[in-house]
């Protein structure tokens, strides 16, 4: 995990904390709507930057409906499909809410959504710590190119890029800075 | 790390990053599905030279948890009765392609020289009275949970040190972690040598427990290695058990927050009373749960990045 920087990333700025802000909230509606409420809901969020946004998320379904929606981390390093192809990965704990997963909405949090692999892999972690009710996908970005047929029920802002450019999301309270940049 | 040999080849970052990882996967131990994908596919080797509760089992557990295909074999069963040489056994098993191959062995020095002649990595589980690696991080991982950062804690590691791998894997460990070590044992059982060592590092080595106790953090015992010794290094059991074990009256001269550690298995009565042994200040258990979680991590930092992959 990389230091906390004051520095934006290179690039072209797409997001500006408003913009992540009023997404946010948005999807935060949507969620409720497609739930009818917060019953049974549970947020979780794929390490790094999942995280935050999804602890964001749950603070801005609170002020819609008043109710506290419990909120964990999924790390899925142990399921990724490229683990021999990279140096070996430093793991982030599993940290599932009290009440766990059965019969409850998972929504999944991640930042961008881009190959699919990802949720793929969140999906079979998901499948071992118990059974959901349903599994729901929420993203701040999708920059399309997907690998696996994996869509996102809840996207920030759709950014059509090419395989060449980065998507560099950064978060204030894990970056220090906070915005969207593509280079 | 293609190879885990000896403490002494992991810098303080390494140690750092496979006790990190043992904290994740120890979470697996609750989870009424304990698998994980990772190793899925690779083939690990249990070659254990000698007998073994703890370290075998709990090596097949973690390879079995990681989804690898973890097999086990025993010196008795296999053709080395017949006076097949160590490496021609080992060879032959690398020939058939395993991923891995976790040793203990009589010999001090087995895996390392294994390792030379064998093209899978090598894990040394135990190798005479040299090094058990994996023990001392499952150590140390254990104390941390108890103690927190162990940077400036005085440990105690009192018992049967010359006939020890454990000792010599602790030791290292612990001061790689910037823990202050004091050694405790009858003249008979300090290893030759370990003042100018201890001089060297900066550590402690003394006979009297009784005055260490009261200064610690954690004391470690060790358990007396009856099957190594050949000489008479201490006139009775009863005497050993008196002036060096943990007895009811030394618990008392422990501090409130100081906790208890053995390796096993434990000669109870003897280097430890059964009251320490089971007091609730006693980590023997934690130790044991934690071995799981720290080898899944070992097995995972060698097996699952790249450039490990044949």
């Amino acid at each position: 995990m990389s230091a906390a920087q004051s520095q934006p990333p290179g690039g072209r700025e797409v997001l500006t904390p408003d913009d992540i802000g009023r997404g946010l909230r948005r999807i935060a509606h949507e969620i409720l709507e497609a739930n009818k409420g917060a019953d049974a809901l549970v947020l979780l969020g794929i390490p790094t930057r999942g995280v935050p946004l999804a602890r964001r998320l749950a603070a801005a379904i609170e002020d819609v409906e008043g109710t506290a929606v419990p909120t964990g981390s999924l790390d899925i390093t142990m399921y990724r499909d490229d683990l021999r192809h990279q140096p070996t990965r430093a793991v982030e704990p599993v940290q599932l809410p009290a009440g766990g997963i059965d019969d409850r909405v998972v929504v999944l949090v991640d930042d961008v959504l881009y190959s699919g692999r990802t949720i793929r892999a969140a999906l079979d972690a998901l499948a071992d710590l118990g059974r959901p009710r349903a599994v729901r996908l929420a993203v701040l970005v999708d920059r399309g190119h997907r690998d696996l047929p994996i869509r996102a029920d809840h996207v920030g802002k759709n950014l059509p890029t090419s395989r060449s450019e980065r998507v560099m999301v950064r978060l204030a309270d894990a970056d220090g800075v906070e915005g969207v940049w593509i280079a | 790390m293609r190879h885990l040999l000896s403490i002494a080849d992991l810098t303080r970052e390494d140690i750092l990053a496979v006790l990190d990882t043992a904290g994740s996967m120890h979470e697996v131990q609750e989870r009424e599905v304990k698998k994980l994908p990772t190793l899925r596919g690779r083939t690990i080797i249990n070659f254990f030279f000698e007998d073994s509760t703890r370290t075998r089992s709990s090596f097949e557990i973690a390879g079995k948890w990681m989804s690898a295909d973890a097999i086990n074999l025993t010196g008795k069963g296999t053709s080395v009765s017949k006076g097949e040489s160590l490496r021609d056994t080992v060879m032959t098993i690398d020939a058939m392609g395993v991923d891995m191959m976790i040793i203990r062995h009589p010999a001090s020095g087995a895996p390392r020289q294994i390792a030379d002649w064998v093209r899978c990595s090598v894990v040394n589980a135990g190798d005479g009275t040299h090094e058990h690696p994996s023990q001392a991080l499952l150590d140390a991982y254990t104390l941390r949970r108890s103690l927190g950062d162990l940077e400036g804690s005085h440990i105690a590691i009192v018992g049967d040190l010359a006939h020890s791998r454990v000792l010599r894997s602790n030791l290292l460990c612990l001061r790689a972690l910037g823990a202050d070590v004091t050694l405790v044992a009858p003249p008979t059982l300090m290893p030759s040598g370990v003042g100018a060592w201890a001089q060297a590092d900066g550590f402690r080595t003394t006979y009297d427990l009784d005055a260490v106790l009261p200064a610690v953090d954690a004391v470690m015992m060790l358990r007396v290695q009856r099957e190594r010794m050949s000489g008479g290094y201490f006139p009775t059991a009863k005497e050993y058990a008196v002036t060096y074990g943990l007895t009811s009256r030394r618990l008392g001269l422990l501090r409130d927050h100081a906790v208890i550690c053995h390796p096993g298995p434990m000669n109870r009565g003897l280097e430890i009373s059964a009251e320490a042994a089971d007091a609730a200040r006693s980590l023997v258990l934690d130790q044991v749960s934690a071995g799981v979680a720290v080898r899944m991590s070992i097995l995972y930092h060698l097996l699952a990045g790249e450039g490990n992959a044949q």
